[in-house]
């Protein structure tokens, strides 16, 4: 594990100081040369904000699949799972953290929170399942960092920390951990389910944007974050844990059965938007769609969504993933690429059509671009900042935690 | 038989009506306006008088008249929509708000508190009508010439505060907050007019108490020629247009 965790901490490292100067940009000069605009106010990090998170709950409710549903064929990869979710929860919240245009006002959320907002519900809830996450992680882990802790060095040292003292591993002991495990695992559930559902819901309840306001996006919401959390997950037991494909084929190959599934349903549920929304003449409605099949970005639904997240891995999937855990890998980082292009045409769409008609072209100023938006080196600095601290976290996991249970489950 | 009628200056029973609604308790106000599609000629006058009035930077738009142009040359027509905040009763981007940095006032009016709002624009993916802007930092001259204008780095008076930007601060409020039409709050409290409705050449624009039955506001929104944008979303504008 140490020479992949080494490798994977420099692709962190390289990502976190290219994207440097954007983000030293972002915080000197705030949102001044955002790409993202008053008719477009979210954009690049909103959508990788709601990627993120999606993978964060569907790698979660994965992990339950091991610790409250009792499926032991995926026992061995129930850590990575938790572990996942977290660096993600955490990527996510940076994004969102440094959309904000007063991130330093976050407490706010919390001091004074108004409950009508969507966005007060998704924050409460991801606090609560980040502390469940981190003691869900502590509990499943803690043989671990009581066994570890016997030698010397520095990780030795670090594990006899993280135990907190609690180093008792009798078979009673370890039954009241198991036991907690699956009590938080069991709260977990709906918690994820309910904060994935309310990303959606934020959207979802803004009558303003036709294109979101269907009762349908907030299940798609739970789809898509399953379907992600799946495909990352599957790309990373293939192709990031050593000898993957070998040690963990049958983990892998099971991952895909479940992937193939959860991207037919939400296949299915894009192809009904589209019907219904394409079929009819209200603007508000068609424009979205139709931009987003012909317009200038065409690439990001036919090739990122319909190719790599969806079709193509379907396909893959069912024809040669069965028995191949190499091509159900493949089909996993696809889909795990294709899905920021999914991302992407929930968030973007909904600023396609103004709010007005002829108000886009009354009026000439900066940040009020309306029609097509492109994220500026700022954003994409910002993005490279972002993304290589959740990947520097997750080196630091792989390289320091015990994120396979080499012994006998707990 | 001659029927004797005192014309009175549109102007003067505007402020009439807005002494009258100055003595009312606030809750019993109801601010609102009619504007008058026929009148106005596109001069855009209430747009400039408000980037004025409240020292509104590049980007920030409280009010815009809309520009619409009809039909092939040369049979064409034109059409202007001014578009102030229209202050609905049942404002959507209230709601939203995560931490009640927006919010309607007993009078009507919607508000923001730039000392709360986080500058997460929920509010603008919100707003059915473009009536919301994020203040991003831009000044017209600051960094743009080589000297920076005084009345650039002036401060507003929104909200009856001295409201002052700093280009090298960008978490200073404003910068970084959603900011939004007010009727000119500041300028209402001190018994003006707003600084569209008194700028406008044509007097396209009729401010005044909704709940007063004598005011002009309240008698020519209840005209058959009055509509309200976007009527089907449920948002009840207090701003009237006449078509």
């Amino acid at each position: 594990m140490g020479k992949r965790a080494l490798v994977i901490g420099i692709i962190g490292l390289l990502l976190l100081l290219a994207g440097l100067p954007g983000l030293v940009n972002r915080l000197t000069h705030g949102h001044l040369y955002a790409g993202y605009s008053t008719p477009v106010p979210w954009a690049l990090w909103v959508v990788l904000y709601v990627y993120f998170s999606g993978i964060s709950a569907g790698a979660f409710l994965i992990s339950s699949m091991v610790y409250v549903f009792g499926m032991r064929q995926f026992e061995r990869i129930g850590r990575l799972a938790l572990f996942t979710a977290l660096v993600c929860l955490l990527t996510a919240l940076l994004f969102i953290g440094l959309d904000l245009g007063h991130s330093q006002r976050f407490f706010l959320l919390f001091t004074r929170p108004s409950f009508t907002s969507p966005m007060v519900w998704i924050v409460w809830l991801y606090t609560v399942y980040f502390f469940l996450l981190l003691a869900e992680i502590w509990f499943v882990m803690r043989p671990s960092f009581v066994r570890g802790g016997e030698g010397k060095g520095f990780k030795a040292g670090l594990y006899r920390f993280l135990t907190f003292g609690v180093r008792d591993l009798s078979p009673r002991a370890m039954e009241r951990d198991r036991k907690i495990v699956r009590i938080l695992g069991t709260i977990g559930v709906p918690l994820a389910i309910a904060f994935s559902g309310s990303v959606g819901t934020a959207f979802a309840v803004t009558v303003a944007r036709a294109y979101w306001h269907t009762g349908l996006l907030p299940i798609m919401f739970l789809v898509s974050a399953l379907a992600s959390g799946g495909a990352l997950l599957t790309t990373i037991v293939a192709f990031v844990l050593p000898n993957g494909l070998g040690e963990h084929r049958e983990e892998v190959i099971g991952l895909g059965r479940l992937l193939v599934l959860l991207l037919f349903v939400y296949f299915l549920m894009e192809i009904a938007e589209i019907l219904v929304s394409l079929y009819g003449t209200v603007p508000a409605h068609f424009i979205p769609i139709h931009d987003q099949l012909f317009g200038p970005n065409w690439w990001i639904f036919w090739i990122l969504g319909m190719g790599m997240a969806l079709v193509g891995p379907m396909l893959i999937l069912t024809f040669l993933g069965r028995r191949s855990a190499l091509w159900t890998g493949i089909a996993g980082l696809l889909a795990t690429i294709g899905f920021i292009g999914i991302r992407w045409n929930i968030v973007l769409p909904g600023f396609a059509v103004e709010e007005l008609p002829g108000i886009s072209k009354s009026f000439f100023e900066p940040h009020w671009t309306y029609g097509l938006y492109i994220p500026s080196a700022m954003e994409w600095g910002v993005t490279l900042f972002s993304v290589g601290v959740g990947v520097l976290i997750l080196a630091l996991g792989f390289g320091l935690l015990p994120l396979r249970a080499e012994e006998a489950p707990a | 038989m001659l029927v004797e009628t005192e014309v009175k200056s549109v102007t003067l029973q505007m402020y009439e009506d807005l002494d009258r609604a100055l003595k009312k308790p606030l809750r019993e106000r109801h601010w609102g306006m009619v504007i008058d599609t026929r009148k106005c000629v596109g001069c855009n006058a209430c747009a400039v008088a408000c980037k004025i009035e409240n020292k509104l930077p590049p980007g920030v738009v409280y009010n815009v008249v809309i520009d619409e142009e009809f039909g092939t040359y040369p049979n064409v027509a034109r059409r202007f929509i001014s578009r102030p905040c229209l202050q609905c009763q049942n404002p959507p981007c209230v709601p939203v708000c995560p931490v009640n940095a927006t919010y309607k006032r007993p009078d009507g009016i919607v508000v923001m508190d730039y000392d709360t709002c986080i500058g997460c624009r929920y509010c603008i993916s919100a707003c059915p009508y473009g009536a919301r802007s994020f203040d991003f930092g831009n000044f017209y001259t600051v960094g743009q010439t080589p000297e920076v204008m005084p009345w650039d780095v002036m401060p507003s008076f929104e909200y009856g505060e001295e409201q002052q930007r700093d280009p090298r601060n960008p978490w200073r409020s404003p910068i970084g907050n959603v900011r939004k039409c007010h009727f000119c709050l500041h300028r209402l409290e001190k018994g003006m007019l707003p600084a569209c409705v008194a700028t406008c050449i044509g007097q396209a624009y009729i401010f005044g108490d909704l709940n007063d039955p004598e005011s002009l506001v309240a008698q020519l929104a209840a005209s058959p020629r009055a509509i309200r944008l976007k009527e089907e979303l449920g948002t009840e504008p207090s701003v009237y247009y006449l078509l």
